[in-house]
Order: structure tokens, then sequence, then C-alpha cells
């Protein structure tokens, strides 16, 4: 190996890292905020990836559909939760969230395609669609699950990764799509070749962890949502809307979601399942950030995709044995520090 | 008899429907599928062990299928071995695969456990694809069919017997290990872990049992599996299967061993009905059982928790009792140490969390066949000092002996191996075992039947011996009306007094009491009262932590007194009534 393959792996590395690190963020804001280890994050990119390809052929993206779904299904879930004590202006307001805003989304989408729209206005687009999509698997799968164990939303995610990645399969079929970058064009630097989509991956990025920091540290509901995390009994007793928490918590997980997609949808061609593996490199990050540290996660989350690189270079065939055999001697790590917790 | 003819009739039912079927003339097709719906019982019964009674979430059993079907595949094509001789072996590498991922896996903690199935599952899928002796991603053919006395089991039909034969057995095994001594152990994991553990059950040693065990039975299932199919590939043995046994056993619920091939047929069924008649409706060939299964596992979680097999089971008659069966001999007891001599000596125990001195340098001592108080406002450290005497916390300094042996630094269930026994100031029961069977648990020690004798139920005259003894302590401390009820039924009063029964059946030689008469009323206080004095009179040494005044005062020997974790008084409970230190302590500090 030579210093310019050196160098080349360890671009290629930092841009699948930053990817990851997105991912790890997402997980880490999820777990800290809902409890829920929140395995179908990789959906969201898959989902975002290939909604991006398909607005690229100019059609309309089955996932616009799938939000109209999505809400009509929460509605009905909304309804049944409060048969009892039905008020026009609750049923209205879920009405609004769950019925028309997807409707209006829709509605744009089958507005603005046929106009042939710019790229990145295609990328807004596409998130605009999947980030709704958080606050309806919350409503429909977690909610109901609030009070329950770390473990049972853990199961509860891998059902609500099954169905994702189902519904995935049977919207975009089995064959991969890859979408066009954001921008063309290579820049020279020394002897590297940097392409602008890596360019708008590090940029994502960047914007992302300090657009995040601001969130939690300048926002009031920045500092809800850290309130929850820390003590959610103790953050409602003061007057924060846990639920209200938990909905930002998981639209944000699945903004941050679909800009992933958005951004790995150009580098490599993804299929229905791709998402779940990519989400589960940025979850090796987060375990390794304890499901605790947005700094760590995003530091090992550079890390897993330098060390994916180089294992795919050297012994290609192995290259998820070795990423995935990673995690445990971290999570070995882990439980040596928090001992047991008898009452889990 | 006739009880016993009642109580298995469904079951015999059951089987009788099984061994028909293929006689009937239904379409080969159902065969297969009741073929596909054992092998997966045989796993989700691995993983109703493992995840339902045990409280360990994996996601990853289908591996161990993987491992029992690959070494059967490859010493019978390329070794020319017989299926019937790689049986066991297929069984053996499953257990010795399970052994070091399992010492790596039952350490990790709380939710890291789960997700630690979730990479060696995957990791494990695509290591079956890149090794060149399994055939890669390919897998390997030709596979030869089971044979015995010159038959061959090619037909649908003939494994059929096969399989539900090795279904049948093990679900009936795991019921007997259940139903068990090591398998109350087994049960404690989920919730009871420290309770368990004060009794001298080894945690991490049951952890590895029903890991093991679970990994042991999905190995079978995937050796049949390879003689069934006559052909093996990765594909069957990844994560996505891994999460389909999940779901089967949370459709059958949690600790529920029939539910398991419950649950395994409803998933399968499901699976054959979207596969088959779905596309056929809508015309499009997609895989719906991905996304219905999904929506079928949060459903569950969120309406039925405990699955729906216990539904099922409401349908059927109610089951009588059971017997406590009559015993062959009576446990041995333990030779009581001579009275006065010094028992329990506590020197210079410390004990830091982080600033928080809990315990200050506490000395003191219990002498045999005394019952000594240990008393003091909240937060002096009297549970801690608990803690520290039976190890569930280890000491920052100071040591503690037990009759001249050290005993500070051993695990709890260590000491519990002295004859000390112990109840919890936060009552630790298994709210779902039978009282009964809480309290066999304290017998723990006192049997020594291993797994194997458990799941074959050879060990019954053991376990009569320590079920008649829970039995004669539930008698003693007056609770023998409830033997068969959930101990969750109980009052809170009732639950105490229920701990001190399991300790008794320890057969204890000192008793740690955590504020025994705590939710009693006084009829209650004085018949413990009275128990304890008794015990005194056996020999038994008692070191009680109470709040009531007025029933420690009667009661001990000897009072310690403690506040903030400084030992500020101790001696006959007249003297430290006068004194000024105590006095201060509990009126205010002004009094002195």
């Amino acid at each position: 190996m030579d210093a310019t393959i050196a160098t080349f792996l360890i671009q290629d590395g930092l841009t699948s890292g930053a990817i990851y690190a997105l991912l790890g963020l997402a997980l880490v804001l999820v777990f800290s905020v809902t409890r829920v280890i929140f395995i179908p994050q990789g959906e969201f990119v898959a989902y975002g990836a290939l909604t991006l390809a398909v607005l690229d052929g100019g059609r309309m993206p089955a996932t616009a559909s799938l939000l109209v779904c999505f809400g009509l299904f929460s509605f009905l879930v909304d309804l049944w939760a409060m048969r009892r004590e039905m008020t026009g202006a609750r049923a209205l307001r879920s009405a609004m969230i769950d019925l028309v805003l997807p409707a209006a989304i829709y509605i744009a989408a089958l507005l603005l395609i046929p106009l042939g729209l710019p790229s990145l206005a295609k990328a807004l687009l596409t998130i605009v669609i999947i980030a709704p999509m958080g606050l309806y698997v919350y409503r429909v799968a977690y909610r109901p699950l609030a009070d329950a164990s770390v473990l049972v939303l853990l199961i509860a995610s891998v059902g609500v990764h099954l169905a994702m990645m189902g519904l995935g399969l049977a919207f975009f079929g089995a064959e991969g799509l890859r979408a066009r970058p954001l921008s063309t064009g290579n820049y020279a630097l020394g002897p590297l070749l940097v392409t602008a989509q890596s360019l708008w991956i590090y940029a994502a990025t960047i914007a992302i962890i300090v657009g995040l920091y601001l969130f939690f540290e300048k926002t009031l509901p920045g500092k809800a949502l850290r309130a929850t995390a820390v003590n959610r009994l103790g953050a409602r007793l003061i007057g924060v809307p846990t639920q209200f928490t938990g909905v930002t918590a998981f639209v944000l997980a699945a903004t941050i979601g679909a800009v992933s997609g958005v951004l790995i949808g150009p580098i490599t061609t993804i299929y229905y399942d791709t998402g779940f593996l990519i989400g589960l490199k940025g979850f090796v990050a987060a375990i390794i950030g304890g499901l605790s540290s947005f700094p760590i996660t995003a530091i090992a989350a550079i890390g897993v995709g330098i060390i994916e690189s180089f294992t795919s270079f050297f012994f290609s065939s192995y290259k998820e044995i070795i990423v995935f055999g990673l995690i445990i001697p971290v999570l070995i790590w882990l439980s040596l520090g928090v001992g047991q917790h008898e009452e889990e | 008899m006739t009880d016993n003819l009642r109580k298995a009739f469904p079951g015999l039912l059951a089987i009788l429907f099984l061994a028909v079927v293929p006689l009937l003339s239904v379409p080969p097709f159902w065969i297969t599928l009741l073929n596909n719906i054992g092998l997966a019982s045989l796993v989700a019964i691995g993983l109703v062990l493992l995840t339902g009674v045990g409280g360990l979430t994996s996601f990853g059993q289908a591996a161990f299928c993987g491992f029992g079907a690959y070494t059967t595949a490859v010493l019978t094509t390329a070794y020319g071995f017989s299926p019937w001789i790689t049986l066991p072996l297929s069984l053996l590498i499953g257990a010795l695969l399970a052994l070091p991922l399992g010492l790596i896996t039952v350490r990790l903690s709380g939710h890291f456990l789960p997700l630690g199935t979730i990479a060696w599952g995957l990791a494990l899928y695509y290591l079956f694809g890149q090794i060149e002796l399994i055939g890669r991603f390919d897998g390997i053919s030709g596979i030869p069919p089971l044979e015995f006395a010159g038959y061959r089991f090619l037909s649908g039909k003939s494994i059929y017997y096969v399989i539900w034969f090795f279904v049948i057995a093990t679900a009936l095994g795991a019921r007997n290990l259940l139903d068990s001594r090591i398998g109350r152990g087994i049960r404690a994991l989920r919730g009871g872990g420290q309770a368990a553990e004060a009794f001298g059950v080894d945690i991490v040693r049951a952890k590895l049992t029903v890991f093991v065990l679970a990994g042991i039975v999905a190995a079978l299932s995937g050796w049949l599996y390879a003689h069934m199919q006559r052909s093996v590939n990765p594909t069957p043995f990844g994560l996505n299967m891994g999460i389909e046994y999940l779901l089967m056993a949370v459709v059958g619920g949690a600790g529920q061993i029939w539910g398991a091939i419950f649950g395994a047929g409803i998933v399968l069924l499901l699976k054959e009905i979207l596969q088959r008649y779905l596309p056929e409706l809508i015309g499009s060939a997609a895989n719906f059982e991905m996304i219905v299964f999904g929506v079928l596992l949060v459903a569950i979680l969120q309406i039925s928790r405990d699955g729906l097999w216990p539904l099922v089971r409401k349908l059927s008659p109610e089951r009588p009792d059971r017997q406590i069966a009559a015993p062959a001999g009576s446990l041995p007891r333990r030779a009581m140490p001579a009275d006065g001599t010094s028992l329990l000596r506590i020197d210079q125990a410390r004990k830091e969390f982080g600033g928080l001195v809990a315990v200050s340098n506490v000395s003191f001592e219990v002498k045999s066949g005394q019952i000594v108080g240990l008393i003091g406002p909240n937060g002096a450290g009297k549970s801690t000092t608990f803690n520290l005497i039976t190890g569930m916390l280890p000491l920052t300094s100071g040591s503690i002996f037990y009759a001249g042996e050290k005993l500070s630094g051993m695990s709890p269930r260590r000491i519990a191996r002295h004859g000390i026994a112990r109840t919890f100031q936060h009552a630790k029961i298994l709210p779902t075992m039978s009282v009964l069977e809480n309290v066999a648990l304290g017998a723990h020690l006192r049997g020594n039947a291993g797994v194997f004798r458990s799941f074959l139920h050879l060990e019954r005259q053991e376990e009569a011996t320590l079920l008649r003894e829970a039995a004669h302590q539930l008698e003693r401390v007056g609770l023998a009306a409830h033997l068969h009820r959930p101990a969750g039924d109980l009052a809170l009063g009732q639950i105490r007094i229920l701990e001190i029964a399991r300790a008794l059946c320890l057969d204890p030689t000192v008793l740690l009491l955590d504020e025994p008469a705590a939710g009693l009323r006084h009829a209650e206080k004085q018949e413990l009262c009275l128990l304890l004095k008794k015990l005194k009179q056996e020999g038994v040494s008692v070191l009680l932590v109470e709040h009531d005044m007025g029933f420690v005062m009667g009661l001990v020997d000897h009072l310690v007194v403690l506040d903030f974790g400084t030992l500020i008084a101790e001696g006959r409970p007249a003297e430290v009534r006068q004194n000024p230190a105590v006095i201060a302590a509990y009126l205010g500090g002004v009094a002195a």
C-alpha cells in the first residue's frame, strides 16, 4: 500500500463515516429522549435515497403515497385512542396533522415534479416527504408503548424495521436505484480528487452537527428535549410535554435519515434493504458512544467508516464480519461499566 | 390418577391429532407446513427458555440452526458419516459454539444484550457465506436423507414423525426442566436475580445454561432441516430468520413452552397464506409477510404483551392444584454452632458510595443463639450493612467473619453456603411463581440435581423433599393456606413472611431479617415474635433491622444502634434505651 491508496481510502472512509455519524447522532438523539433503540433509522435512509432516484427520473415517488397511508393509519389510531373522549377540536387537530399535511405534500409533489426541478429542490422535496413519517411512526408504533421497558421497545423497533423494509420492497421493488449527484464536478486537492458530492456530505454533516448543537443549547424546545432525556418524570413535573419531545425526536431522526439518504443515494446503489446495513453502522458508532454521547458517536462513526474502507480494500469479503464483530468487544466494555440493573 | 389423566388430556389429544394427520389424505402442502412448524417450534422452545423465562432476548438463534445444519451437511457429504452419528455431533458443535458466544453475551447488560445478538447474528451470517468448506453462499447440496433399518425418510410424511417426535420430546423436557430446582433458578433470572443469588443460585451459570440449551435445540432443528431439505445455504440462518423466531416466541407468549409451538404455527401459517394467496388476490408478488410480521410484532407488544397463548389457555379447564408427593426421606440439617460462640463478626466495616460514607467503620458481633437488633433512623446504613454482610455490596475497607472465616470478598452465593439467609427490605419475590415455588428457591443449595436429570425428571425424589421442606416452612410461618397461589397475589405483610419462610428453607445458622414486621397487623407481629423465639431455641441466630421499637425491645438480646453510618451505641436493650446519644438520634439533636 502506498500513500496514494492510503489517502484515497481515508477519504473514502471519511465520506461514509460522515453519513454514519449523522445516523449515529439520530440514534443517540432518539434513545436519549425516548429510550427507543431506533433500528428502523436506516429505512429512512433507503426511503430518502430511493425517493431522490425516482424524482430524478421525473416520476412520482411511491413514498408520497406511503406518507398519505401512514397519515391515514395514524388518524385511525388517533380516533380509536380518543373514542371515549372525542372533541371536535382534537379530532380537527388530528385531521390537520394526519390527513391534511400528507395530502398537501402529496399534491405539492404532484404539481412540482412535472416542472423539472433543479437537483437541490428535488433533495428538499425528498426530505419534506420523508420527515413527517417520523411523526406517524412514533404515533402508531411507539407512543402506545411509552411506559414499556427498553427491551420491549427494542423488540418493537425490530418489528417497525421489518414492516418498513417490507414496505420499501413493496413500493420500490427489489432492484437498486442510484440518484444523480446534487452537483457534478471534481476538485483536485493535491493528489486527491474530491467530488462535489462528497463536499456536500461533509458540509451537510457539519451543518447538522452545528444545528443540533445550537438547537440543544440555545432553544427552549431543545432544552426541553435534554431535560426529558435526563429525567422523564422530572421533565413532566416541571411542565415539559414529554409526548411532544418524543415526536420532535422522531421527526428530527427521520429528517436526518432523509438527508443521509439524499447524500448517499448518488454515491452508491441503494436497494430496499441497504438502509438497514447503513443504519447498523451508524449504530455501531452510537453504541461506542454509549447511546448517550454525541461527540464520541461522531468520532466513532468516522472510525467505523475508515475501518470499513480499509477492510474492504484488504479483505473485501470479510468487511461486514469485521465491522459487526467490532461491536461485541465494545458492548462487553460498556457492560462492565454499567453493572447489572435488576428491574429492567 | 384421574387427575393426572385430566391434566394430560389436552396434550394427548394434540399428540393423537398430530399422529393421525399424515394418515388422512391431506395435500402434501399441509405436511410440509407442519414439518416447518415443527422445525421452527424447536428453535422457539429454546427462545422461550432463553427470552421468555430467562429474560435474555436473542435475535441470533437462526445462526445456531446453521451450526447444526452445516455440521451434518459437511460430515455426511464430504466424509460419509451416517446422519445418526452426526446428530450428537451437530448438537455438540451447537453447544460448543454456544459456550463462548454465551460467555460473551450473558455478560452484556440490559439492552446491550439483544444488540450484541444482532451483531453476532449478522456477522455469523456473512461468515457462513465466506467459508469455503461449507460452500460459501451456494451452500452444500446432496445431503443424504435419514435412514433407519433400510428405510429412507425421503418423503415429507416420513420425516414428519421424526420431526414431531423431537418437538414433543424437547417440549416435555423443557417443561420438566422449568419445574425443577434448576428451573427455579432459571425462572428467577428475570427480575429475581438478586434474591436467587442470595440463596446460592449461580446467576451467570444459570444464564449460560439456558443459552447453551437454546443453542442445542436450535442445532437440533438445523440437523433435521438439513436432512429434510437435503441442501443448505446461509439464507435460513440469517438475521431475518432470527427475528422471525423471536416473533414466534412473542406471539406464543413469554415463558410458555406450548406457546412456542402455537406461536410457530401461527407465524408460519400466516406466512404461507401471505405468500401463497395474497399475490393471487392482488396480483403482485411482493413480500408482504415482512410488513405483516412487523406490524404483528408491534401490535402484540401493544395489545397483549404476554402473547396469545395465555388467551388460549383460558379456554381450557382449570387445572387442579398439584399434589406434593410424599418424600422418601427428609433433608439433612446443618449442625448448629454451640451457644454463645462468636458467629458473625463485623470488623471496621466501611462502605463509601462516591463521596458518601454509608457505613463508617462499624464493628459488632452476633453470638450464636442470639437475637441482635440493628436499629437507627432512616439512612443510618442498616440495609447497607446487611448488603455488606451478604456480599451484595463489596466493602470499601474492613472485614466480616463468619465463625472465624473471612466472608468479605466472597460472592453472595458462597456466603449463602455458610448458612447465612436473608430477607429484603423491598421484598424480592417472583410474583408469577407460586408461593411454594418461591419458598423452594430458598432450598436451592440443599439439592444437587443437574440440568440433565431435571430435563428427564429423574430427580423427583429430591424435588419432593425440597417441596415438602418448603411446604413445611410455609406451615411454620402460617402461610399453609396459600401454597399454590401466585406469590404476587399475597398482601405485602404476607410477602415479607414468605421471604422468612424462604430464608428458613436454606436451613440457616444466621437469619438476617430486614424489617420483617413492616406491614404486619398486631396479632401477626406476635406470631412472628413467637416464631423468632422458637428459632432461637433451635440455635438459629438472628440479626434484625426493625423500626417497631416495641417489637424489637421485647425480642432482642443485644441492640446495635447506627446513625449516619456510625455505630453510636450497643448493649442490652434496656441500657441502650437510656443512652443519651440514642435519644438524641431519635428525637433530634437538642435533646442531648
